[in-house]
């Protein structure tokens, strides 16, 4: 055989080599961690905190956090239900009102009161009596509007679900998918809690013949079509009505170098729906202890006042100060649409058939 | 062949077996019942009609854009002809959610076609088809090209030396030696188009839907698991047919070929007509591949205050992520390049003795290994992902928090290109060499080191470069065990993509063009390693 070639044989052998031993590090390092030392944290992907209040939980409960992220909330809990009993993690963070009777219908929590639940407002606690899951945040989905596009048209942007089908916003707003997309399906549900069970569809009616655009997912809707957002002015996006979330505007701001003194975007506060996101200590966990450890620390203030500028939504303890930026760019959304988790679990199916067939 | 036998057992019939007996099974019971249930729901009809048509027109659009493209790597030598044949297989890499983006700009309202005549091509199926060919181009150039460039061009000249023409002398000649390369190439990029899932949501909206849509809506979204299951025993059905009937014409035509060191095959372009070619070829690739990576790049540098690197300096950092990494987001590099490392080990080692098994047996056995080796690419990446949960949760191979899982969910995906690759060669290998060997003494081992090896060894290069360019851009798989403190970058580049701000939309741009910028050196050296050989041949 030739040199060069047995050269490059040895190198792969030697990579080879490398990545096993690595692996049995790696694999060691894990068996630690199967004991009381780590405690792992299932979540989506828009989980996130700040590395420092990261490190403050691991100094003061002695305990390493892992997080495993999925794509979504809704795969999240999907492999929770799957690998019951057996889980993946020690708690499940990111089950919100549309996936929580999924969650509580599988039976996938063991019931822990964490500490500090009575400064929650009673009115998040959807399983008061049980505890099998915490609140941790509440978050809208509303309608963002690029206010460039409202200013220089001279024209006011729609406050309202009633606004949106008026001829003078013909063609504008942009969604999602409500089969595929949790804001999708979250504006179904908000114009189904505002205009009740069946209205909905005489509603849906009237914004298909307003022009409403639907995409898959919110990163089309938002990046590629929104003309407010970063990516939509750099992909040439012409819609300036799009489903989003009440933080969008903030992050907008956070997320610019250098920060604007007005958010290029605003919400039609009259258009929101509410989801509340919650966590559980799933059965079977490996670190029950530690667990409870973390769900304590996921409604302590440290952490809840880290949630704003990390995941874009609010915490649920009274009390907990909300930065400046949060409250100065985001809206104030004093009355959203919500529904309950129950209402949610019987309805979704046929109303996303219903709706399917209606808009698509 | 018992090692790829014993991986593909333990690593995909075991937990795809399990997902769909979970799905199929009630109470104890088999639910067959549920099988004609969705069978009978026009809508899936719809869908597999709408999945099998699509996949057709892609492959026979690739084929017919790409072959032209596969013979002027093979055969025209042109500066820049190494880089380009790199920068071809990049669109492999990268994540749909990102080229859907470009081909939106291009093609969509306001787009480039809109602006110069009015044409709009989103939402329509051309949009999907378009983004197939840019996907699979690299296939069929390098599956192809790889043969071509290793068949002996003296061949076709004596064909025309005893005056046959130039057609003639190539569909006699060169054709039925390219065949089952082609072949072979097809058969990937059907597979591919087959169960297409990001550019059919992206570009198609929500009105077209592929098999692979709809058992990723069933499973990960409604966790209907009887629908899902019934659904991927469906695409398993289709998959297998198409597999069934390659096999049966592909087995008379692969032959014995005379090959030789690709370095010799090719020249610079002479007459017009080569000239012609090359220049097409090039127009093509500029507008197909070139211009939606263009659009890309020039995103990630467009910032506020003009042209400039802010979205690249801000990678260095962790501060800019906002709590998304708990590292620097250009960490990922190392995490997608030890990944893609691993996976491409185990594609090659798995993929290179499932290969060689099949050159030596014949029969209905190896046949069916064969197309065995094909069917990851024709299964759902969710039912495959879904299966490891629930079959790979118990020591000694609870694997599913392990980031082992990466590279064998990525290699699994990879060793279908590194059989398909190689075998066209190894079977064009003449046997007599490697009886000679024998009959000198060498051991069947000593043998295929000796014989085969030095004769695949660009072969093997190429099976190298799609597995490492598999794992590089692999998401469906990665997301499911990733890490704050160990994105990929497809991962990270999703995670940036999921959250408004103009920071983060440009990181993730940023992010793209540094994962074009890997793929496309990591296939460089890759090619490096081999061009180092020539002459030793």
């Amino acid at each position: 055989m030739n040199t060069s070639l047995r050269r490059a044989l040895g190198a792969a052998l030697l990579g080879a080599l490398a990545t096993t031993t690595l692996a049995a590090c790696d694999g060691s390092d894990e068996a630690d961690s199967g004991g009381s030392k780590t405690v792992t944290l299932v979540s989506h992907e828009s989980f996130a905190l700040s590395p420092e209040v990261q490190k403050e939980f691991e100094r003061k409960s002695g305990y390493k956090l892992k997080v495993l992220e999925n794509a979504d909330a809704g795969v999240a809990v999907n492999k929770a239900v799957l690998t019951k009993g057996h889980p993946e993690g020690d708690v499940l963070f990111g089950v919100d009102n549309t996936l929580l009777s999924r969650a509580l219908d599988n039976d996938l929590f063991t019931p822990y009161e964490a500490k500090g639940l009575d400064r929650i407002p009673a009115s998040v606690q959807y399983d008061r009596d049980k505890h099998r899951v915490t609140p941790v945040d509440t978050g809208e989905v509303c309608v963002n509007y690029d206010k460039k596009y409202f200013a220089d048209k001279k024209l006011a942007p729609p406050q309202t679900f009633d606004d949106l089908v008026k001829p003078q916003y013909k063609n504008l707003l942009v969604t999602e998918n409500a089969a595929t997309s949790s804001p999708g399906l979250s504006f179904l549900l908000a114009t189904a809690a505002r205009y009740g069970d069946d209205g909905w569809r005489d509603y849906w009616k009237k914004l298909k013949d307003n022009g409403v655009e639907v995409v898959d997912g919110w990163s089309q809707a938002y990046n590629d079509r929104f003309s407010g957002s970063a990516g939509g002015k750099k992909a040439g996006g012409d819609r300036p009505l799009v489903v989003s979330y009440a933080g969008s505007p903030p992050a907008e701001v956070y997320y610019a170098k250098p920060q604007p003194k007005k958010a290029p975007t605003g919400v039609a506060t009259g258009t929101c729906f509410r989801q509340t996101e919650f966590a559980g200590l799933l059965k079977g966990a490996r670190n029950e202890e530690g667990g409870k450890a973390l769900l304590d620390f996921l409604i302590s203030k440290r952490f809840q006042e880290d949630i704003p500028l990390n995941m874009w939504v609010n915490p649920v303890l009274k009390g907990a100060e909300l930065p400046k930026l949060f409250t100065e760019f985001g809206a104030k959304v004093d009355h959203p649409e919500t529904m309950a988790p129950e209402k949610i679990a019987e309805n979704r199916e046929p109303w996303i058939k219903s709706w399917s067939s209606l808009v698509l | 062949m018992a090692l790829p036998l014993a991986f593909f057992a333990v690593f995909f019939a075991y937990p795809v077996a399990a997902i769909v007996t979970r799905g199929l099974k009630a109470d104890g019971r088999w639910r067959f019942d549920r099988i004609g249930e969705v069978l009978g729901d026009p809508g899936v009809r719809d869908v597999l009609w709408f999945t099998t048509w699509q996949a057709a027109a892609s492959t026979a659009l690739t084929l017919a854009l790409a072959l032209p493209g596969a013979y002027v790597f093979a055969r025209l030598d042109f500066p820049g002809r190494h880089l380009l044949r790199a920068v071809v297989t990049v669109p492999f890499v990268l994540p749909t959610v990102v080229v859907g983006t470009a081909f939106l700009a291009l093609l969509g309202r306001g787009g480039l076609l809109d602006d110069l005549w009015g044409i709009r091509l989103d939402t329509t199926v051309w949009a999907i088809l378009l983004a197939h060919v840019f996907f699979n181009y690299a296939v069929v150039v390098r599956t192809v090209g790889g043969l071509w460039a290793q068949l002996d061009p003296r061949q076709e000249e004596a064909a025309r030396v005893l005056g046959a023409g130039r057609l003639a002398a190539w569909r006699r000649v060169t054709l039925p030696a390219l065949a089952p390369a082609v072949a072979a190439a097809a058969l990937m990029v059907f597979l591919f188009t087959f169960t297409s899932f990001g550019v059919v949501q992206i570009l198609g909206g929500p009105h077209y839907a592929t098999l692979e849509v709809e058992i990723y809506r069933q499973t990960a979204q409604l966790l209907d698991l009887p629908t899902a299951a019934v659904l991927s025993l469906v695409q398993f059905a289709a998959v297998g047919t198409l597999l069934a009937v390659h096999a049966w014409t592909v087995r008379r035509r692969e032959s014995t070929l005379r090959l030789v060191d690709p370095a010799h095959t090719a020249r610079r372009p002479r007459g017009a007509g080569q000239w012609t070619l090359l220049g097409l070829v090039l127009v093509q690739i500029a507008l197909l591949i070139l211009l939606p990576l263009g659009v890309l790049v020039a995103r990630s540098f467009e910032t506020p205050d003009g042209y400039g690197l802010a979205y690249y300096r801000a990678l260095g950092s962790v501060d800019d992520s906002g709590g998304m990494f708990l590292v620097a987001p250009v960490e990922a590099v190392w995490n997608s390049l030890e990944y893609a490392a691993a996976a491409t080990l185990i594609a090659l080692v798995v993929g290179g003795l499932a290969a060689a098994a099949l050159t030596r047996r014949a029969g209905r056995l190896a046949r069916g290994f064969d197309a065995l080796l094909m069917l990851p690419l024709g299964t759902s990446a969710v039912t495959v992902g879904f299966g490891f949960l629930i079959a790979l949760d118990e020591p000694p191979l609870d694997l599913r928090a392990s980031w082992v899982l990466v590279p064998l969910a990525q290699a699994l995906v990879g060793v279908p290109f590194v059989v398909r690759t190689m075998l066209p060669v190894l079977r064009a290998v003449d046997h007599r060499l490697r009886e000679a060997a024998a009959v000198l003494g060498a051991s069947p081992l000593r043998a295929w080191r000796e014989v085969d090896l030095p004769l695949v060894g660009r072969a093997v290069g190429i099976a190298a470069g799609f597995a490492f360019a598999v794992s590089l851009g692999e998401f469906g798989a990665t997301v499911f065990i990733a890490r704050p403190d160990n994105p990929t970058l497809p991962v990270a580049v999703s995670r940036f993509l999921g959250r408004a701000g103009d920071l983060n939309y440009g990181q993730a741009m940023a992010l793209s063009t540094v994962l074009m910028l890997v793929c496309a050196c990591s296939l460089v050296v890759l090619e490096r390693v081999r061009a180092d050989r020539t002459g030793e041949f």
